[in-house]
């Protein structure tokens, strides 16, 4: 439905702000030394605000503050929800408890994924789902028949990201009572100026950590409130490019990144099917019906799967970011779509897409080709990969219940 | 007499670009044009002082960057300057705008419909895949399906391949794609009739079709095919308008060591022994050649240029039957200063592209059924610019050239010629249509030029005014397109060719059928090819 003039006459201007600031931008540019942004889903956001390895040691050693508010959020509500969303999602939504968390992905109808994004169970027909791309005419097309309400949510709230080992003892400090008995994938909530703050025990760097969510109007008053409780826990806010180590280091992809999205790859052979980037655990082939399942079912069957997303650590300490990946140092059969060196595992990691059977059958035999530009002279390297499992970096405090302090 | 090797007939730019390739390849070429400029349908002409008119084509973005470096266009003088967006004015006083940045863009969208504005990016991705199935085939020569050369069984193996390489419900969208109406088409992606309004122009813009007709989806596809300087689909003016394109192509031909002579109309083309051997000119003079390439459509070509007897009688039936009717109209405005539109907010950037009020498909259709009961339309489609926003070349400062292309507008008028009372009333439904978005634009009129299909027929040249020689439907492309098994450029009679957009891959300003034609005459005469680049890779 079209929307009525005085909207969209009020909307107008908006040509003048091509990057929205995101509602903790006030905050965000007080701390911000490096002037380094980035466009992320049309949200100004930091690349790093200050130096990007003491953001990342934050993570891993006191508690990093990440704004997630320009992730796509989706308000998904009404009777029919969870028949919805088992419909939509490979992963069985009956199975998901009232205030959990899952992690999952959805398909289309040719079980390419179109994206992966994390699943909030806020009530008995009341979702949250947030994810990397825009969804909304697929959602709406495929909520047809069921009884439920989809609207997106993005600029109606703010989140952040509170990761790393004091992160409870922040919340705890900060006076969220009860926050200690959340275990991994658990959604509370607590009270902030007189509304609610969704707290999950969610988030994106294998370590302990939190996701809060408040409407848009308090964000600026919940992150006084975990800055002032994380004084002297070393609270700092960060960027993406920490962040993104950490990630990595956990073995979590990125959509776009380490794989394309199925209404985003204009190129055929770039569609992904679940199994061919490492999601093919969460698919509950229990669940008669929900898009794709039966291209997965075939694929499987006929074995015709392509491509295998893989962890490698690879020999010596220059990261290859985007190398190719050869067999018997000739055959080209991959491409290297993550990698870093790892300070937590003291290695060289990456996450690679094959093309099976190698990172199938053949596991050995692997090599990446790395292009080092050091003062305008390019070092080639041929480093040995071994396939390894992901996560790189297993962290006994992310799922430790209680919570530890530090 | 001297006999040159090649006589070009018609200095537009198609005829430019293979003279400027023959030329180059050592060939004596001459280019002989009707009217004292060259330039055909792309040119910049000073109809009032200080005013430079792009009176007929008016953007680039299709034209060959392959051919602007071959041919050292840019040391001649071509840039293409990249426009800003555009708007189509709602009746409601609002407006839709288009931004070069995706977000705003998307925003934009949101502003009607946030499903709209996320289906655009499908849409998108959908066009951007049929355009990259397309697009390579641009400047290849058509294969022929009934020729056993080895060549023609190569370049369809190549076509086999690329569609091949689509999965099944790929397939299905193309042939879907290919044959739907653009409003239906758009119809599975949007809600709003302004967005779907805004997108239908690229399937109608020159073409005697509606966006209710099957096949515009196709045209829309010709139009997005285009790039500046790698942003495909993205549009442009050419700096000093239409007109700077075929100068540097003159330039480049002539420091190349051609002959241009203009003002020399083409009577006949001298046809001895079933071989085209020179041309009459209609002063009595006659030029020689080893052959001829007409750059005239291909009605213009074999029915008025080459006798009837020297042509078998299933091609001329075919030539006749070829669809060109014209189905647009030209108004170019000098304005003494720039125009207002009081529903664009302050700091808009939407004078700076393309401007539209059709705000509907439905709107669009009716203006069609006008055309179809040979009329012009009461309401008509604009496609309205001001170059000077952004090229200031081509006006004195804080003055205007607008153009306006204005469809639908028929070859004739209720089956009658046109007369000079019926451009004068067409031209009003024109003023009157901006002048209901922008106060006071008649008084800032300093002069204007109207061209309907009869205007545009007597001085370009074009068969019933139309912009495409011959519009760009499904039956009349590729290996159809003019006439089966003539689609690669030779003609029925040795040594005549023809190299307009009558021929694939069409119209617009691209040069792509100059380009292939030089390359089929080049190998014609077992000539070498280095000079002329390969198509871009599309990855």
């Amino acid at each position: 439905m079209t929307l009525d003039l005085a909207t969209r006459k009020a909307a107008q201007p908006h040509f003048h702000t091509l990057l929205l600031e995101s509602p903790f931008h006030e905050r965000l540019a007080a701390l911000d030394k490096t002037n380094d942004w980035y466009g992320w889903a049309g949200h100004k956001a930091p690349h790093a605000l200050d130096d990007e390895e003491l953001e990342y040691f934050a993570i891993r050693s006191t508690a990093a503050v990440f704004d997630i508010s320009p992730m796509t959020k989706y308000r998904i509500t009404g009777p029919g929800a969870v028949a919805f969303l088992d419909r939509l999602t490979v992963r069985n939504v009956a199975k998901l408890g009232i205030n959990r968390v899952h992690y999952t992905a959805w398909c289309d109808d040719h079980g390419h994924v179109l994206d992966d994004g994390t699943l909030f169970r806020l009530g008995e027909s009341e979702f949250r789902l947030c994810c990397q791309e825009r969804h909304l005419p697929w959602l709406l097309d495929s909520a047809e028949g069921f009884a439920v309400d989809i609207r997106e949510e993005t600029g109606e709230v703010a989140g952040l990201a509170l990761q790393g080992p004091t992160s409870y003892a922040i919340l705890k400090e900060a006076g969220f009572a009860g926050v200690e008995a959340l275990k991994p994938f658990q959604i509370g909530g607590f009270a902030h100026e007189g509304c609610t703050v969704t707290i999950s025990r969610t988030g994106f760097t294998g370590d302990l950590g939190y996701e809060l969510f408040v409407p848009r109007a308090l964000a600026l008053s919940l992150w006084d409130r975990l800055f002032e409780a994380g004084k002297f826990l070393g609270i700092r806010a960060i960027g993406y490019t920490a962040l993104n180590r950490a990630r990595i280091e956990a073995g979590f992809i990125v959509a776009n990144a380490d794989f394309m999205t199925a209404e985003t790859a204009l190129r055929g052979n770039r569609l992904r099917l679940p199994d061919e980037i490492g999601l093919d655990w969460m698919i509950d082939l229990e669940k008669p019906n929900f898009n794709g399942r039966r291209a997965i079912m075939a694929a499987r069957a006929g074995k015709t799967l392509k491509h295998i997303l893989v962890g490698m650590e690879i020999d010596g300490n220059v990261p290859p970011e985007h190398a190719l990946v050869y067999h018997n140092k000739r055959r080209e059969v991959g491409i290297v779509t993550a990698a870093i060196w790892s300070p937590l595992a003291k290695r060289n990691i990456a996450i690679a897409s094959l093309e099976r059977p190698y990172g199938e059958r053949i596991q050995d035999g692997l090599w990446v080709e790395i292009y080092a530009l050091r003062e305008l002279q390019y070092q080639k390297l041929m480093k040995r990969a071994r396939i390894v499992p992901r996560p790189f970096v297993t962290l006994a405090r992310r799922s430790a219940n209680p919570p530890g302090l530090f | 007499m001297k006999i040159y090797d090649a006589i070009i007939i018609g200095g537009g730019h198609n005829g430019l670009v293979t003279a400027g390739y023959l030329q180059r390849a050592g060939l004596e070429t001459v280019v002989v044009e009707k009217n004292p400029w060259v330039g055909g349908a792309a040119t910049s002409r000073e109809l009032t002082p200080g005013f430079l008119y792009s009176n007929c084509s008016y953007v680039c973005s299709l034209f060959r960057p392959e051919i602007m470096r071959d041919l050292e266009l840019p040391k001649h003088g071509l840039q293409i300057i990249s426009y800003e967006g555009g708007a189509v004015f709602t009746r409601d006083g609002d407006y839709l705008a288009s931004y070069r940045d995706h977000d705003a863009h998307r925003r934009e969208f949101a502003r009607y419909s946030a499903r709209d504005a996320e289906s655009y990016e499908r849409y998108a991705r959908d066009v951007t895949r049929q355009c990259r199935f397309i697009q390579p085939l641009l400047m290849r020569t058509a294969p022929d399906p009934f020729s056993c050369k080895p060549r023609d069984i190569g370049e369809l193996l190549y076509l086999a391949k690329k569609f091949g390489e689509f999965s099944p419900a790929e397939m299905a969208a193309t042939l879907r794609f290919w044959t739907m109406s653009i409003a239906d088409f758009l119809d599975e992606y949007f809600e709003t009739d302004v967005i779907k309004a805004y997108l239908a122009l690229s399937g109608i813009i020159g073409t005697a079709l509606g966006p209710m007709s099957p096949g515009t989806a196709y045209v829309l596809l010709h139009h997005y095919m285009g790039e500046v300087d790698g942003s495909v689909g993205a549009w442009g003016y050419a700096r000093g308008g239409m007109g700077a394109v075929t100068k540097a192509l003159a330039s480049s031909f002539l420091a190349a060591g051609g002959v241009i002579r203009t003002g020399s109309e083409v009577d006949k083309v001298i046809v001895e022994g079933g071989r085209a051997v020179g041309i009459a000119l209609a002063n009595g003079d006659e030029v020689r050649a080893r052959m001829v390439v007409s750059n005239a459509d291909v009605k213009r070509t074999f029915l008025k240029l080459v006798e009837p007897k020297e042509l078998p009688e299933p091609f001329l039936h075919r030539v006749k039957h070829f669809k060109m009717r014209g189905s647009s109209g030209k108004v170019n405005i000098a304005l003494d200063s720039l125009p207002e539109f009081p529903a664009l907010p302050e700091g808009s950037q939407c004078m700076r592209g393309d401007m539209h009020f059709t705000d509907s498909i439905e709107r669009m259709e009716r203006a069609y059924d006008d055309w179809k009961a040979g009329r012009w339309s009461a309401d008509p489609f604009l496609d309205m610019m001001i170059p000077t926003t952004l090229d200031p070349t081509m006006a004195p400062a804080g003055k205007h050239f607008m153009s306006c292309f204005v469809q639908y507008c028929p070859p004739k008028v209720e089956g009658r010629d046109w007369t000079d009372a019926d451009r004068d009333a067409f031209a009003e439904t024109v003023i009157k249509q901006i002048s209901d978005y922008s106060p006071g634009f008649r008084d800032r009129i300093i002069h204007m030029e109207v061209r309907t299909p009869r205007e545009i027929e007597q001085e370009v040249g074009l068969t019933e005014g139309n912009i495409f020689q011959g519009e760009l439907t499904f039956d009349q492309l590729l290996f159809n397109r003019p006439v089966p098994g003539y689609a690669q450029y030779r003609s029925p009679i040795q040594g005549l060719y023809i190299c307009g957009s009558s021929t694939h891959p069409g119209g617009g300003v691209m040069g792509a059928p100059g380009r292939n034609a030089a390359a089929e005459i080049l190998r014609d005469l077992d000539r070498s090819r280095s000079h002329m680049s390969a198509a871009h890779d599309v990855l």
